[in-house]
């Protein structure tokens, strides 16, 4: 098992979970963060001068998958969250030691 | 608003009233600001606030310094006022039933409403240097005008046009304008192809509340006395603002569920169709108008998200659209026990006649003045922001500040 945790563009969200779940990709936890990354943020010009805007806001996706779905996963990811520019976002792959159910007792390595 | 006969008799109750009428309408700036404000993304919810603030204030000093004068000056063809009221001069405590005075301010308070419903065209997108430009422009040459023409002893009033507390000069005005507007400055980023809701529809629903509660200093206010008129007129404003709450309310259940923001467009809808009939028909006439104009705006707002036109706070559908519809109520409801005027339903077509002629005027002239205006500002400054700024939100870009998530 493997945690796919991709932060993307905001606006790249709606369509990223629909090609997801239009491949059987149900389950994941979404939140609404602020990152940056290489660049440390953009720079706006203001009357001449540059103003830094440091953190943007984004949206982190993740979701729990077979390793053998992970690079589907990408592929979704980066073909539906991609424009091109600086600010796409960042897909970090993590190994997953168990899942446990919350509603019953069951511990089940294979459980999604 | 006829101005009272009789010159130098202050009416301490009618000062009064007006006085408070006038602070009522001053809340509907903000109100307006906030229910366009939690409409737009997160990113450009201190923008819209901001915009309608910068409006205000704009339009109070332009107000004083010429713009009354340009409104409500002795008349010059019928067209503009003359400037001998310009920097308040002979504009004093002395005045026919209300100080001269407090009639100037009760007027400004409807201009600064007016920009402020505008800012609907150019939301998320605007630069707020092109703003200030155009802001003043505008309410130069297309409010002060169409003040002078209804209310000023411009052309509209002298052809014996109906419009009561500003159907005409504050929402058809506004509406197309912002219209206009939003085809110049063109649709934001990502529109039709990303989801933009609302952000926060509890802001949207104050905003509808101050709007709804100021409205009865707007409507009732313009009787200019604290009399049966000024009653008449409370009492039609809020049964139009119901009927137009449930009339789109109902339509938007048939076609779903009954959002809120809808609610409170329906109610808003009914406030603007009652606005130009307020003091010329019965109180039970606006339930008929307050609920078709509800039904007549939702489907402008349908027609103009299919048009895909990028005006999505819907000034054009509800100021505009609602406007045209009330202005030409006028003219059918109208009922001389009231106001002093038969509409069609009272065996007088020819009313509804002039509302037509004054309603097609001032869509010609609000649209394409501010359609031009609009376009020499982008040419010479620029109306837009960068794609970058769009893109972080103007509340950061133009204001250096956020709403903390």
């Amino acid at each position: 098992m493997k945690m796919v945790t991709a932060v993307i563009r905001p606006e790249k969200f709606d369509p990223v979970r629909a090609a997801l779940e239009a491949d059987g990709i149900n389950g994941m936890t979404v939140s609404e963060v602020m990152g940056r990354g290489a660049q440390k943020g953009i720079s706006l010009q203001f009357r001449g001068k540059t103003m830094p805007v440091e953190l943007i806001p984004k949206v982190k996706i993740e979701m729990v998958v077979p390793d053998a779905d992970v690079d589907r996963v990408l592929r979704i990811v980066r073909e539906h969250g991609r424009t091109g520019k600086p600010g796409d976002g960042r897909i970090f792959v993590l190994p997953v030691e168990s899942i446990c159910r919350v509603r019953t007792d069951q511990s089940d390595p294979s459980d999604p | 608003m006829d101005v009272p006969e009789g010159r130098g008799m202050i009416d301490s109750g009618a000062t009064a009233f007006i006085l408070v009428c006038t602070a009522l309408v001053m809340l509907m700036t903000p109100g307006v600001g906030l229910f366009y404000g939690g409409l737009v993304r997160r990113k450009n919810l201190i923008s819209m606030i901001a915009l309608a603030f910068i409006a205000f204030a704009l339009v109070s000093i332009q107000w004083v310094l010429f713009g009354y004068s340009l409104a409500f000056g002795s008349d010059i063809h019928g067209v503009i006022g003359g400037l001998e009221y310009a920097l308040l001069q002979g504009v004093g405590m002395e005045g026919d039933g209300i100080p001269d005075l407090l009639f100037m301010v009760f007027q400004m308070v409807f201009a600064g409403l007016t920009l402020a419903i505008v800012t609907s065209g150019v939301a998320e997108r605007i630069k707020i240097s092109s703003f200030v430009v155009f802001a003043l422009l505008w309410t130069t040459l297309v409010y002060d005008p169409l003040a002078h023409w209804a209310w000023g002893g411009g052309w509209a009033a002298s052809m014996g046009a109906l419009d009561f507390a500003g159907g005409t000069v504050v929402h058809i005005s506004s509406g197309f304008s912002a219209l206009a507007l939003a085809l110049v400055i063109g649709k934001r980023l990502g529109f039709g192809s990303q989801e933009m809701a609302p952000s926060n529809i509890p802001l949207v629903l104050l905003g509808g509340a101050l709007l709804w509660f100021g409205w009865f200093g707007f409507n009732a206010g313009s009787a200019l006395a604290a009399d049966g008129l000024a009653a008449s007129a409370f009492v039609a404003t809020n049964v139009a603002a119901a009927a137009g709450a449930l009339s789109w309310l109902c339509a938007a259940w048939i076609r779903g569920r009954p959002g809120s923001v809808g609610i409170i467009s329906g109610a808003i809808a009914g406030l603007v169709a009652i606005t130009p009939a307020a003091g010329f028909v019965d109180p039970m006439a606006a339930i008929p108008i307050g609920a078709a104009a509800g039904l007549v705006c939702y489907g402008a707002l349908l027609f103009r998200v299919r048009h895909g036109w990028d005006e999505s706070l819907d000034a054009w559908a509800i100021h505009g659209v609602g406007g045209i519809f009330g202005a030409l109520a006028t003219g059918v409801f109208a009922v001389a026990v009231i106001g002093g005027v038969d509409g069609l339903l009272y065996g007088n077509p020819g009313q509804l006649l002039i509302q037509a002629v004054d309603v097609a005027v001032v869509v010609a002239y609000a649209f394409g003045v501010t359609y031009i205006l609009a376009k020499v500002i982008d040419a010479v400054m620029g109306l837009r922001v960068t794609e970058e700024e769009e893109y972080v939100g103007l509340d950061i870009a133009q204001h250096g500040e956020s709403v903390r998530v």
